[in-house]
């Protein structure tokens, strides 16, 4: 049976006729084509689909669409204004958070969610929140840097 | 993942309706232990009654010498919580490694314990602090709560509520995180409490268990020293590829030192 689904996605509202089943990663993807968020993994571990929901990250792979009725949702796409990168996205360009780019849209979001709550973390302090964001690549050591330098651009110390 | 109806109900009663009314209905909380065992099609429900919607499950309430959590509330609102941080920090220090920030966003206390996984952390603290499990139905008792794998007291549609802890003099837990998930290969929950020390293992059997040698020999000095020397059989532990049931037992005694070592 199908359902309409409505969200804020990005500040614009939305709505699809969707299955219950449907994973709100699948609705951002699949029904809205916001292919930013990604898909890395079966068991809820790496941490390549977090959005914001209501201004909380969340691993979009294990929340349904209908769970999100009604909500904010904040993806990749939503963070740079008018063609310009959103700080963070700026940090992690600028000290090389990234090689292939498929963890980044994930780290980016659990990132903003850090310093949000906690606008100067130590290197421990980012390293402890990345225990839900996997790479393949780089090691995390730069992903660390990026994510440090962001949270100064965003006005911490 | 196989089709289900979906239902979000306001009240409790509406709730525990709904599920009445499936041939194979679940309650959805967190959906963080549901939704993925559903998406490997190991579950099958033919109806999702969402808690979400239920205000009354929601909440921390701290009034003397109780903090109360609501059945929905995630773990990362009872890591954050002042409050609980004031009156029991060895629970906030629990709710807050669970996991990683994203788990902790959804995750809840009401789904942790209905589900029992052995190598949940939650089950030690109320276990270690002798907790009261409110459902819709009645008060379960922490020692009468847990029944064995996956198992609890809990009858088909029963509802948890909330969860009282009662506040403890001292207490600390310690656990040797998988390195993956961070679930528990093996957590000791220790706590000097009004009625006497108790002393909670998750992680090691198929579900949570209090070891008695322990609490006995904290009661005559609730120091490291005190379990030092008190060994855990492995007979009847858990055996997986992450820690064999020897490796386990040997973990029981370290994590338990550690737990005394923590409490505050
Ligand atoms: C990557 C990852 C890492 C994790 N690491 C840890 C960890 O380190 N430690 C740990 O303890 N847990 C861990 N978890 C599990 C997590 O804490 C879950 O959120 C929790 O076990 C289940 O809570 P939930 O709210 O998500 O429940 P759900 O998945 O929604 O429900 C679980 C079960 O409980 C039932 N249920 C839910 N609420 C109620 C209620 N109020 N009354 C009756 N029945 C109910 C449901 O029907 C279902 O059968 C991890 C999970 C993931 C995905
Ligand atoms: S795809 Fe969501 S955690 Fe891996
Ligand atoms: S940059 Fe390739 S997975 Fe992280």
């Amino acid at each position: 049976m199908a359902i309409s689904v409505s969200m804020t996605v990005n500040g614009k509202a939305v709505s699809a006729p969707v299955e219950e089943r449907t994973l709100l990663v699948h609705y951002l993807r699949d029904h809205l084509g916001l292919t930013g968020t990604h898909v890395g993994c079966d068991t809820s571990q790496c941490g390549a689909c977090v959005v914001h929901v209501d201004g909380k990250s969340v691993k979009s792979c294990t929340v349904l669409a209908v769970q999100a009725q009604g909500a904010p949702v904040t993806t990749i796409e939503g963070l740079a204004k008018d063609g310009k990168l959103h700080p963070m996205q700026e940090a992690f360009r600028e000290n090389h958070g990234l090689q292939c780019g498929f963890c980044t849209p994930g780290m980016v979001m659990s990132a903003l969610d850090l310093v949000k709550n906690n606008p100067s973390p130590s290197e421990s302090e980012i390293r402890h929140h990345l225990e839900g964001n996997i790479c393949r690549c780089t090691g995390y050591h730069n992903i660390v840097k990026s994510i440090a330098a962001g949270a100064k651009a965003m006005g911490g110390r | 993942m196989y089709s289900f109806a979906y239902h979000k109900p306001t009240s409790v009663k509406d709730a525990a309706g709904a599920f009445a009314k499936g041939s194979e209905a679940r309650y959805l909380a967190g959906g963080h232990t549901l939704l993925p065992s559903m998406r490997l099609r190991l579950s099958h429900p033919s109806d999702l009654v969402d808690l979400a919607g239920v205000a009354e499950l929601k909440g921390i309430k701290v009034d003397g010498g109780t903090v109360t959590i609501g059945a929905m509330t995630p773990h990362g609102e009872v890591a954050s919580n002042a409050a609980v941080a004031k009156a029991i920090p060895a629970l906030a220090k629990l709710a807050g490694g669970i996991g990683d920030p994203q788990v902790r966003n959804r995750g809840t206390i009401g789904g942790s314990l209905a589900n029992s996984d052995p190598a949940a952390d939650y089950p030690a603290a109320v276990l270690g602090l002798g907790a009261t499990i409110k459902t819709n139905k009645r008060e379960i008792k922490a020692d009468d709560y847990f029944k064995g794998l996956f198992e609890t007291a809990l009858e088909d549609g029963e509802l948890i509520t909330s969860v009282s802890f009662p506040v403890p003099e001292k207490a600390g837990y310690a656990k040797f995180a998988n390195p993956a998930s961070r679930y528990a290969i093996v957590g000791v929950f220790v706590a000097k409490t009004k009625g006497g020390v108790r002393v909670a293992v998750t992680g090691a059997g198929p579900c949570a268990f209090r070891q008695a040698a322990m609490e006995k020999a904290l009661s005559g000095g609730f120091t490291a020293d005190a379990v030092a020397n008190v060994k855990h059989a492995a007979s009847g532990l858990n055996s997986d590829l992450h820690a064999s049931a020897e490796y386990r037992a040997h973990l029981v005694t370290v994590m338990a030192k550690r737990a005394v070592a923590a409490a505050s």
